[in-house]
């Protein structure tokens, strides 16, 4: 691999002066994502900025109402803290179906809403369940978070410090996994708070979205077989040799369909 | 930089580039080389080892990334004369026809077994999902797990 700095700052400030005082600074959280794109040469930054040290983004609290969980947070440990799968079950059991185990072990919640990759999981909920995300300086709300293919909201050397999730009466995540990288072909969530729904939708399109339509269906009636009948555009749906945007429009509604059938069993 | 790390209870202080992976230090600076490497692309899980007790592929950890860990590799865990159980198991159930995956299968393996209660066909299979086999004999490496996973704990190396 190519050399570069690297750097362990110990707080949210150091690691923004870093960046600042960098030419080409990048910052590093689990790495799941970022060390394979070195190793492949698609980035080379010159400065590594790993974050792990920082305080700030560690810690999981509950309180009545909300989750809120420190970016540097392992998919592993949302997947199995128990407060967080009495109280926020849909979010162990995304996190938990994330790449694959030793991916798991490493891979941070934030990292992954920071790189905002097209198939990754927490954007549906992020999305669905209508988070809002902090940085060092401001709060952002989860529907205006994701911009486009890899493009967020953050400015450059912005860090997300947290993420809070409102808890819904009731929620369900189903996704359509790729069988070799574990990606979301489509991954739907669909939460019921209090009789209105949000659906977040990531795979599909060039970033993760809400599905309004999909949403005024199923405020009128939450029934899989409501949403038989909804006409979903695949305009501007991501098409790869892993599925067509015509055949990722079909997957959504199917992933909706299964999800909402799974929100009625509980 | 300088870093230290712990690897099969050996104390280690090392001076590496910036750039070097893991299992560069693992293979490469302290020869062990029961740590392989399948692809190179975080896919093939051959290269899985145990940091600070969980399985993580050292394809995709920076050197400073693993600073005042505790790794515990394939060499680790038993002996030839005194093999884990998980070993034991992958012998005794014909799990491995050329090895190559075969440490990163069983470093994964227990792990698995020590996180799951009720461990079955299915979860096996789930768990195992970060490692591939590429002379595919899924079939008996899932045995060997349930076969592992039957042995009491107490009869369980450390
Ligand atoms: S060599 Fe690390 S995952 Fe294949
Ligand atoms: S036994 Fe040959 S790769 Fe698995």
């Amino acid at each position: 691999m190519y050399r570069f700095n690297y750097h362990k700052p110990s707080s949210i400030e150091e690691a923004v002066s870093l960046f600042n005082s960098s030419d080409d600074g990048f910052y590093l959280s689990g790495g799941q994502t970022l060390i394979p794109t070195l190793k492949l040469g698609l980035a080379s930054p010159v400065d590594i900025i790993d974050l792990s040290n920082i305080e700030a983004l560690h810690g999981i609290s509950v309180d009545s109402g909300l989750v809120s969980i420190g970016a540097f947070t392992r998919h592993a440990e949302v997947a199995e803290h128990p407060e967080i799968r009495r109280v926020l079950p849909v979010l162990s059991h995304l996190a938990g179906r994330i790449g694959d185990g030793q991916v798991r072990n490493l891979g941070t919640m934030g990292g992954s809403v920071a790189n905002s990759d097209p198939a990754a999981d927490y954007p549906a909920a992020v999305i669905g369940l209508g988070a809002t995300i902090h940085t060092g300086k401001r709060t952002i709300s989860g529907d205006d978070y994701f911009k486009d293919l890899f493009e967020t909201a953050l400015e450059p050397g912005e860090i997300i410090t947290r993420i809070d999730y409102p808890i819904p009466d009731r929620a369900a995540y189903r996704k359509f996994p790729n069988p070799a990288s574990r990606y979301a072909v489509v991954g739907v969530l669909v939460a019921d708070f209090a009789g209105a729904i949000r659906v977040g939708v990531t795979g599909a399109g060039p970033c993760a979205f809400r599905a309004t339509g999909i949403e005024a269906v199923l405020n009128q009636n939450l029934d899989p077989d409501a949403l038989k009948v909804v006409d979903l555009p695949d305009a501007g749906f991501n098409s790869d040799l892993h599925a067509s945007a015509e055949y990722r429009a079909h997957l959504v509604k199917v992933m909706a369909e299964r999800a909402v059938t799974d929100i009625l069993a509980l | 930089m300088k870093v230290s790390l712990t690897v099969n209870g050996d104390r280690h202080e090392l001076d590496v580039p910036e750039n070097t992976l893991l299992v560069e230090i693992i293979r490469e600076r302290l020869g062990l080389t029961g740590t392989h490497i399948g692809c190179d692309t975080s896919q093939c899980g051959a290269c899985t080892v145990h940091m600070n007790g969980r399985t993580v592929k050292s394809c995709s950890l920076l050197a400073g990334q693993i600073d005042g860990a505790e790794i515990t590799t394939i060499e680790g865990i038993g002996t030839p004369e005194d093999l884990h159980p998980m070993q034991a198991a992958f012998r005794e159930c014909h799990a491995l026809q050329c090895g190559f995956c075969t440490p990163g299968m069983i470093m994964r393996a227990i792990e698995l077994v020590e996180q799951t209660p009720e461990l079955d066909n299915k979860a096996v299979r789930e768990g195992l999902e970060g490692n591939i086999c590429r002379c595919t004999g899924y079939h008996n490496i899932v045995e060997a797990v349930l076969h592992a996973a039957r042995v009491p704990q107490s009869a369980r190396a450390e």
